[in-house]
């Protein structure tokens, strides 16, 4: 079962443990965590379902390319890192 | 009617609550603190406080005090429906198609008296949101958003075209009147069913000659409602001052303002609609004080003169703008407070004849409202 871990800084919005939870793709995995988080998921995903732009996925340290449909595959043991997209300076 | 002892200020890096003690004004509380606040605006008719945040990363959120500013809720966001299938929107003045989803909360107003829980919202880009319960939940106005007018408007300053401006009339609050940049003005007079846009008059001397008129090509910056005489509106306008006699049926520029009639913010006395507040700024790409003075234009014969109002405000070196929802008047006509780009904030208790210095220190200063 895959793991999700989310970036400290979200944690003083809302609280967002790291679990495991069933999924094949990113959307998959990312819809059942929100389904026992249902606040957490517009600190993620925009209003039509894609990763803000501000955003970030890794799966297993590696950045997903589906920023819109997250059907980028995830391993069954896999890893899936949820942070900002830092940039500038 | 009492005079404002509280004002909520959104800055950049949170929402700063003043109040008037025994002379003066002074910070009483802080919220949100390092957190961009967006807008603050309080509900006479609940006493709650809906405060706006755009965390950058994490988006726009809305949360709602019910004591005040001592305790905080999220409540619902604005969310805009999925694009049809097949959908290709229309490109906009700057080469980029409007996206279908939240930027900004840029405008909130409560509902009537006689309308418990409703509130609407205004947002870039260019949503008319409606909450019958407080601010709960929200559904886009799609009587406006599908007018394909709407289609054509244009990102003024911003990307993206904004409602920025929402007029519910005292009298019947199923006449509203909203403002866009850059869309114009545009009116309903049952309750957000239907619209129509507002009236020629207002004059937008950067589009080419054929254009310059065209209503829906106006960037409004702000419009502003008498309460005592809701058919007359104000709005600070890109390219001037404008008032309307007939609930923005048609427009008159108002002409000869010093130093500028250039700027964001309006306000107009709630008794007496033709005296109004404007904070000049040097057009257009400049925006800053015309020769680093702050000044405030007040007129009290409805546009055919203004004073220059300076009294206690910085009459060399400052560089305060001031934005659109940063100025602010009391049900009384009397307290007014405006606070700047570069944090500072001022209230005057007497019809803006003088000014007392709040803070020059603050972050940079998105809205002031006061507690009424």
């Amino acid at each position: 079962m895959p793991t999700v871990r989310f970036t400290d800084n979200i944690q003083r919005h809302v609280e967002c443990p790291t679990r495991q939870v069933d999924g094949v793709r990113v959307r998959e995995v990312l819809d059942a965590y929100f389904r026992a988080n249902g606040r957490a998921r517009g600190y993620v995903l925009d209003d039509q379902g894609r990763l803000r732009e501000h955003m970030a996925i890794f799966v297993d340290g590696g950045l997903i390319r589906d920023r819109h449909g997250l059907t980028d595959p995830v391993p069954a043991d896999g890893i899936v890192d949820v942070i900002q997209a830092l940039s500038g300076g | 009617m009492a005079r404002a002892s509280t004002c909520h200020v959104a800055t950049r890096k949170g929402l700063f609550t003043i109040a008037r003690g025994a002379s003066s004004w002074s910070v009483s509380r802080v919220n949100f603190l390092g957190d961009n606040c967006t807008l603050a605006v309080p509900d006479p008719r609940s006493g709650t406080l809906v405060a706006a945040l755009n965390h950058g990363h994490f988006g726009v959120k809305l949360h709602r005090s019910r004591d005040g500013g001592a305790s905080w809720a999220e409540i619902g966001t604005p969310a805009y429906p999925a694009m049809p299938d097949g959908y290709v929107p229309k490109m906009t003045f700057i080469g980029k198609p409007i996206d279908w989803t939240l930027r900004l909360v840029w405008a909130l107003a409560p509902g009537g008296a006689d309308q418990a829980g409703v509130m609407w919202c205004g947002t870039m880009p260019g949503g008319l949101f409606k909450s019958e319960d407080g601010g709960d939940s929200w559904t886009l106005n799609r009587a406006l958003w599908d007018d394909p007018l709407r289609e054509l408007w244009t990102g003024g300053g911003a990307e993206y075209p904004g409602i920025h401006s929402i007029c519910v009339d005292p009298r019947n609050a199923d006449h509203l009147v909203i403002g866009v940049s850059t869309g114009g003005t545009w009116v309903s007079r049952d309750g957000g069913t239907s619209w129509r846009i507002g009236g020629k008059g207002m004059r937008a001397e950067y589009m080419p000659p054929e254009l310059q008129f065209e209503p829906n090509a106006q960037d409004a910056h702000l419009v502003v409602q008498c309460a005592a005489r809701p058919d007359v509106l104000w709005v600070q306008h890109h390219n001037g001052i404008f008032k309307s006699i007939d609930r923005a049926g048609s427009w008159t520029e108002i002409h000869n303002v010093r130093p500028s009639a250039f700027g964001f913010a309006v306000a107009v006395h709630p008794r007496d609609s033709e005296t109004a507040w404007f904070i000049p700024a040097v057009k257009d790409e400049k925006r800053y004080p015309s020769e680093g003075r702050v000044v405030v234009n007040r007129t009290r014969d409805g546009g055919k003169t203004f004073e220059t109002l300076t009294k206690g405000l910085p009459q060399e070196h400052a560089y305060d703008l001031v934005y659109r929802h940063a100025l602010d008047i009391d049900d009384t006509g009397e307290v007014l407070a405006f606070g700047s780009t570069t944090g500072s904030l001022w209230v005057s208790e007497n019809g803006g004849e003088t000014w007392q210095t709040v803070s020059l220190n603050l972050p940079p200063i998105h809205s002031v409202r006061f507690e009424r």
